[in-house]
């Protein structure tokens, strides 16, 4: 079947098989941000923003996204150029092994898109469903809070 | 003494940190080859039963299926699959393919197809006849006559006692038990139980294999032990060492449960059967079936204390459950007794422990290695003493606990393998992670509060402590080894085979290089790990990457310096000793200087030409231990036995903290996995063995809004041994919590939890048997 996806802002049409995951298409388009942990759409390492809402891309067919506007963070920041979150990860230690962090930037963006001030709570209740085996989640709240503040 | 430095105890941001948050591809799986493969396993559905006949016939026929492997496919070579040493201390009892299925997941049969969807369908296509085998799944059960044998093929080696299921057995005996029994005013005798959690890192065990242009088995694998999987799979596939290279890119997490040989072998063969690239991922239920966890025990504990509160003798009795394959399962236990059983002065010890195997899961390697289990025996005991004789739990351990230049006679005895080396505590903070933990929770008044209205419904309120110690490294048996190049502008790239798996290392090493040369940490070119470009390492495990890695990064940065003094000399026309380095230049005390930018251009292209470069190797004999104190704050629901947890506090010496940032993290870290095997994580199975948790809803792993309060506390103490002051992090704040939440919840509802995971029902029924 043939569905048209916007993928960081390049509009693309694809010939998939039906039960394509969302998931394995963005990592066949190069998004390898977006990361398998697995499989049922309870850690939240395959996140994407679609149509700017946060989504398990691991539990939501390709052809389900038919027409959406997908962000991954591919589009977020360049070495030199870091998004304000992506800094205040770097800054904090809110990066361990680095393989939820992608999931991470883009629950917090998502929820400072919508909250410019954000409590801890507000912060903990948008990273509650990614799941992180690294930091304990300490400085990535930390992060984000410190992102609302330079905002 | 000093801690006087530049980039060594500051928190410098991590070297891996920017291209992590642009979720650059860096991960074993990011990466396109052309013509790859996809694997998958068949898992055995029965706990325990011979494979009869087997059948791939239909499953090779099928279009897209490149190969299947079954027990008659492959050579039949014994091995271990723990990353350990060499000559490995777990027994030779696992074969790449068997047949003879020992746990429900065991591997069966393994197929390469064109997309896993074809590999799929494939193993549904294999077709095989069991004979159905008794099982064992109580390790209790498991040594007593009659017991199905696990472990029948003659093949294998290093197992205690076959015929008993006894993977390993351990004594160790200081002063005399009998002796110090018969001077103690009180007795107490208590079991403890641990039970199955996994390492759930985020990223699955992941492995990529191909061959290169020589053809060579290149293996691009998500490990924490790269030198280790490259020993241990050129033995498996029979093929020489030469002729494979291993690649650890960025790795998504381990915690023990990466250092294994876990697929990279099966990768491999589908690799050389088929010429092609195989790509070998495991799901999330694989995870949490077949892959690792740590070792469930039953820890008996006998203990003599004088009216005054003094330890005269404690007995340790150890029941390891290893599930199907002896994996870590002789180390871990002799850490759980070497580890506890040193952090009290008690002048008689005796230490007995077997290890089982069973029909279950196999038990691996877990941050913490067997002590997180023996510190919640010893130190849930050490509040039961404490009780008996109506002394306050702190001082009580304060009167008993090891202080600076003490010597842990059971950890020279016990080793870990094989019989270990004198150590003596040279740096010790103990007491001020006791004071500043007592602070920072509020100990006197909320100790008071709980004691003071413990009856009745409602939600109450507790404190508790746990005292815990860890190592720095396996002394005497692992040596890292790490290499350094300078370049023409004042840059070095520093090799390492030590494995970064998430915890900062890689940052840690480059500030210890950093340091000595005196330039910033972005001088400093930081690559780990490839088995055909780095030096030698045994990888991350067993708290060692600082002070085992980072002391041989040291010793090479020091030979460097030294070659960078010799070429200075000859430009500054001075004696090396009037000159120094500083900020990235070579400094006299006439006033002249030279940049490390001309020095390098002068050694490289103008005179005397030679590489400025030094590979140096580190091992020690001293495993100096951190030291922990961990302080929980509970409130426990009457009603319904829900725990939660309000607060913890862990105060830790770990030497000079190179990087305190990222101590903190591995502090935080260890902290929450602790949380998870105290309240949520548990592993049943339906009594035929068949795991019931398979997936992130029913193993509950703790998510951001579930968190206490975490409070980590560093206290600095000075490790003559270790690279600028240092000792170990990673696994000393994974000991404590469990304990602590034991102990806070006795002193908020007066009830004494002894078998993990404290669920509400368990706390529950302890509340109404009262």
């Amino acid at each position: 079947m043939r569905i048209e996806l916007t993928i960081n802002h390049q509009t693309k049409s694809f010939e998939i098989r039906p039960n394509l995951l969302l998931m394995e298409l963005l990592r066949q388009q190069r998004c390898y941000s977006v990361k398998h942990g697995c499989e049922t759409g309870d850690c939240g390492a395959c996140a994407a923003l679609v149509n700017g809402k946060l989504v398990n891309t691991c539990i939501m067919l390709a052809a389900q996204a038919d027409g959406a506007d997908i962000i991954t963070l591919e589009a977020i920041g360049a070495p030199e150029r870091l998004d304000p979150l992506q800094a205040a990860f770097v800054d904090t230690g809110a990066i361990q092994c680095g393989y939820c962090t992608p999931a991470m930037i883009l629950a917090a963006k998502e929820l400072l898109d919508r909250n410019s001030h954000p409590t801890e709570a507000d912060v903990r209740d948008a990273l509650a469903g990614v799941l992180c085996r690294c930091t304990g989640y300490v400085k990535p709240v930390e992060a984000v809070l410190r992102a609302a503040q330079q905002r | 003494m000093s801690d006087d430095f530049n980039v060594v105890g500051k928190s410098e941001r991590r070297v891996d940190a920017v291209k992590l948050a642009l979720g650059k591809p860096a991960f074993v799986d990011d990466i396109e080859l052309p013509g790859m493969l996809h694997a998958k396993i068949l898992h055995s559905p029965h706990a325990h039963a011979r494979i009869v006949n087997i059948d791939a016939s239909r499953a090779r026929q099928l279009p897209g299926v490149a190969a299947v492997l079954t027990y008659r496919d492959v050579k039949r070579i014994p091995f271990a699959t723990a990353g350990q040493g060499h000559p490995e201390p777990s027994p030779y009892d696992t074969v790449m393919l068997d047949n003879k299925v020992r746990y429900v997941g065991d591997r069966v049969a393994v197929v390469a197809a064109e997309s896993l969807e074809v590999a799929r369908q494939a193993l549904q296509l294999i077709d095989v006849e069991y004979e159905i085998l008794p099982a064992i799944f109580d390790p209790q059960q498991a040594m007593q006559p009659g017991a199905p044998i696990i472990h029948d093929e003659p093949d294998c080696s290093g197992v205690y006692d076959p015929q008993r299921n006894l993977i390993a057995h351990l004594h160790a005996e200081v002063g005399n038990v009998a002796q110090g029994f018969a001077q103690a005013d009180h007795i107490l005798e208590r079991e403890y139980r641990t039970h199955y959690v996994q390492q759930a890192s985020i990223e699955p065990h992941i492995a990529i294999t191909y061959l290169d242009e020589d053809d060579r088995l290149i293996i691009r694998t998500s490990t924490q032990v790269p030198f280790h999987v490259r020993r241990i799979v050129a033995r498996v596939l029979d093929i020489p060492v030469r002729r494979i290279r291993v690649i650890k890119p960025r790795i998504g997490g381990g915690f023990g449960g990466k250092q294994e040989i876990l697929i990279e072998d099966l990768c491999g063969a589908l690799t050389l059967l088929t010429r092609r690239p195989v790509r070998l991922e495991y799901t999330r239920a694989e995870e949490l079936t077949a892959a690792r966890t740590r070792h469930p025990q039953i820890i008996r504990l006998k203990t003599g204390v004088t009216r005054e509160g003094r330890l005269t003798a404690i007995e340790m009795n150890v029941l390891e459950n290893g599930g199907a394959y002896g994996t870590h399962s002789l180390t871990v236990m002799s850490v759980t007794g070497s580890r506890s059983l040193s952090l009290y002065r008690c002048p008689n010890i005796r230490f007995e422990a077997n290890a089982v195997y069973t029909n279950l899961p196999v038990a691996g390697a877990f941050r913490g290695y067997g002590a997180p289990q023996g510190f919640f025996a010893l130190e849930s005991h050490m509040d039961e003493l404490a009780e008996l004789i109506g002394m306050d739990p702190i001082e009580f351990r304060k009167r008993n606990v090891v202080k600076q230049g003490d010597e842990t006679p059971i950890a020279e005895v016990l080793g870990e393998g094989r019989e270990g080396y004198k150590q003596i505590i040279r740096s010790y903070g103990l007491d001020e992670c006791i004071e500043r933990g007592m602070e920072a929770i509020g100990w006197k008044e909320k100790r008071q509060q709980a004691a003071s209205s413990q009856q009745g419904p409602g939600v109450r309120r507790g404190v508790g402590v746990a005292l815990a110690l860890q190592a720095s490294g396996i002394p005497g048996v692992d040596m890292g080894a790490a290499s350094i190049k300078m370049n023409e502008d004042g840059s070095f790239n520093l090799l390492v085979g030590a494995t970064d798996i998430g915890t900062g290392a890689d940052t840690v090493l480059a500030q210890i290089a950093a340091e000595e040369l005196s330039v910033p940490v972005e001088r400093i070119i930081m690559y780990s790990s490839d088995t055909d470009f780095t030096p030698f390492d045994p990888g991350a495990y067993a708290s060692s990457t600082t002070y085992i890695s980072g002391g041989a990064v040291k010793k090479a940065a020091v030979q460097v310096k030294q070659q960078i003094l010799e070429v200075a000399s000859r430009l500054l026309e001075d004696n090396i000793e009037n000159l120094r380095c500083e900020a990235g230049r070579v400094m006299s005390v006439s006033g002249q200087s030279v940049s490390y930018e001309e020095i390098c251009l002068s050694a490289l292209y103008q005179r005397d030409q030679f590489q400025i470069m030094a590979v140096a190797s580190h091992m020690s004999y001293d495993s100096p231990p951190p030291f922990a104190a961990t302080f929980a704050e509970v409130e426990v629901d009457t009603e319904t036995g829900v725990v939660r947890v309000v607060k913890i506090v862990s105060a830790i010496d770990c030497g000079i903290p190179v990087n305190p940032q990222a101590a903190e993290g591995q502090i935080e870290g260890a902290v929450t996995q602790a949380l998870g095997f105290a309240l949520t994580e548990d592993m049943p199975h339906d009594g035929q063995g068949r795991m019931l948790n398979t997936d992130f809803k029913t193993y509950r792993i703790f998510t951001a809004m579930d968190m206490p309060e975490i409070i980590p506390i560093l206290v600095k103490t000075y490790e003559p041994t270790g690279p600028f002051g240092a000792k170990a992090i990673a696994e000393i704040p994974i000991n404590g919590p469990a304990p602590a939440i034991a102990n806070a919840i006795a002193n908020a509802v007066g009830v004494r939890l002894r078998d993990l995971p404290f669920t509400p029902e368990k706390v529950w029924r302890a509340l109404h048997q009262r």
